[in-house]
């Protein structure tokens, strides 16, 4: 008959679509799992390692002569240097990348073939591995003369963080509602005024974001800063001088044949990823205060 | 010629690319009155609204012929500066477009970005533009806090008040209480009703009875083409446009 009931069949159906929510369900949750597990182990492995490494003495030195052989001193060269080049690094391509997000997005029609290849060119630098960027630094350096310093880093690692930095920015400048722009345009502001007055504002959060995001990429890369910052047991002093990082201090203290020193290691990559968070949360909580205006 | 409308628009024509949003739209908007533009969506008020203060400008591909003359002058000339013609009318919105910024600077941005430094001239610009909007009573306390805390209503009510700040001759409205409960919408109604006093409103609305309400001037509009104008009990009461009469009486919408 036509208008006959299928029967059995739906319920069937239905066991089995119940049996893939649960399959997918336990995906989720355990993919959740393995990353926390993982930065918990990450972390505690570090720790655990660093403990007796650990001491006032390793922040508060530079390396005494044979410190890689298990002698007295610590990181205090590494720690500031690698501070000053992260610092200096994320403020220059801070400086590149808001005009740029900006202009992306406010000064170029949103349709725009160029603006379109301008994200594509970003990301692909996104992509483009932080060695790359050292040895281009280097050959950059050696045409114009400069020597392995402090500013070379800063400018290489400048490189490497602009388009992580500018491609984040302007992703949430073009989250910012074309009406909000609208309404600071019809009270006769100037694209600029709009652009700084009312579309930074609003998207600051996310620019905070971009910024650290950034920063934590700079910091905590090795590669572009051994050809350009170079390694120094001082505390660089001008912005002609080589500087260490402590990515590097990390890996020669790791590449030595003695324990004591390996266990330096693990310290200092608990003292970087303690200076990642610390500023990390310092820069969010005071930018709470400063961003309670901005319109949901 | 004697100046006798705010706004004039001559023969304007407006093209999305291709497709043709304003087919010869002739309109005169007279000061101190309130002209509603009603018609279906998608007949093209949000466009004649935003060719008025050159919004359309930031609009991707968009194409504008004719005149629309604001105090005599032709806002579409070639050396026109548009910040200042944008400063010579308030926008209100559909949905209330708060700054990300307190309610006082709300209210002082237009002012600010046009040279006003001084604290107490800002200060009594606040209190009497909220005022005229009946917000002052409700936020005088809490002048610091983000715009954004308030109900929607109130935010309407502080975007009118941020477009008179600046001291504009006209005030633009498109469809500015679509978004709010009734209660707010009469709010915002009765400050219309209100300032028309001193300057030439313009709303567009797709809500008859709204129209009914607040029009002294009533234009209608259809697909792109304005079908009539006049005043508007005259448009109510017996409209020259067989397409007109069937929107009034609700036959199209």
């Amino acid at each position: 008959m036509m208008f006959e009931r299928t029967g059995t069949g739906l319920d069937g159906n239905l066991r089995r679509r119940k049996r893939r929510e649960a399959m997918f369900k336990g995906l989720m949750i355990g993919s959740t799992a393995l990353v926390g597990a993982s930065l918990l182990l990450i972390v505690g492995a570090i720790i655990w390692k660093s403990v007796p490494a650990l001491s006032l003495s390793m922040i508060t030195q530079t390396p005494k002569g044979g410190y890689y052989l298990g002698k007295e001193g610590g990181i205090l060269n590494a720690i500031l240097g690698s501070l000053y080049l992260g610092l200096g690094a994320t403020v220059t391509a801070f400086a590149i990348s808001l005009p740029l997000a900006l202009h992306l997005n406010l000064y170029r029609k949103s349709g725009a073939q160029s603006a379109g290849r301008t994200r594509l060119f970003l990301d692909v630098l996104w992509g483009v591995p932080s060695i790359v960027y050292g040895v281009f630094g280097f050959l950059v350096m050696m045409a114009v003369g400069l020597r392995v310093s402090l500013l070379a880093g800063i400018l290489t690692v400048a490189l490497l963080e602009f388009p992580i930095m500018s491609r984040a920015m302007d992703e949430v400048v073009r989250l910012v509602p074309r009406e909000l722009r609208e309404a600071s345009d019809s009270l006769g502001a100037t694209r600029f005024e709009t652009a700084f007055k009312v579309v930074v504002r609003q998207a600051a959060p996310g620019i905070l974001t971009a910024v650290l995001m950034a920063f934590g990429r700079g910091i905590g890369d090795a590669a572009s800063v051994l050809f350009t910052a170079g390694f120094t047991d001082r505390v660089p002093h001008s912005l002609l001088q080589p500087a260490a990082t402590l990515p590097l201090a990390i890996f020669f203290q790791l590449g030595t044949p003695f324990p004591e020193v390996q266990q330096r290691a693990y310290a200092s990559a608990a003292v970087l990823t303690l200076i990642v968070l610390l500023i990390s949360v310092t820069a969010r909580r005071f930018a709470r205060r400063k961003t309670k205006h901005v319109v949901k | 010629m004697p100046v006798s409308a705010p706004i004039s628009i001559r023969n304007l024509n407006v093209f999305y690319g291709r497709h043709q949003a304003l087919k010869n739209v002739d309109l005169d908007i007279p000061d101190r009155k309130i002209t509603v533009i009603i018609g279906p969506s998608g007949c093209g008020k949000s466009t004649l609204l935003k060719s008025m203060n050159r919004l359309l400008d930031t609009v991707d591909g968009v194409r504008v012929q004719g005149e629309i003359l604001v105090d005599g002058e032709n806002i579409y000339g070639p050396r026109v500066e548009v910040t200042r013609i944008r400063k010579k009318m308030g926008l209100l919105s559909q949905k209330p477009q708060v700054l990300p910024m307190s309610i006082y600077d709300n209210v002082v941005y237009g002012p600010r970005i046009h040279g006003v430094r001084r604290k107490k001239e800002l200060d009594r610009m606040v209190e009497h533009y909220l005022s005229v909007c009946g917000l002052w009573d409700e936020v005088k306390d809490r002048l610091g806090q983000p715009a954004s805390e308030l109900s929607l209503g109130q935010q309407q009510r502080l975007c009118l008040a941020r477009g008179l700040a600046v001291e504009p001759e006209i005030i633009l409205g498109d469809e500015p209480t679509s978004a709010l409960d009734p209660q707010s919408s009469q709010n915002v109604e009765r400050r219309l009703m209100e300032i028309k006093a001193d300057y030439a409103v313009v709303v567009v609305t797709h809500i008859l009875r709204q129209a009914r309400r607040i029009a002294d001037h009533l234009a209608f509009l259809y697909m792109g083409e304005l079908l009539e104008s006049g005043p508007a009990v005259e448009v109510f009461a017996d409209p020259k446009h067989p397409r007109t009469r069937a929107y009034l009486t609700g036959e199209i919408s």
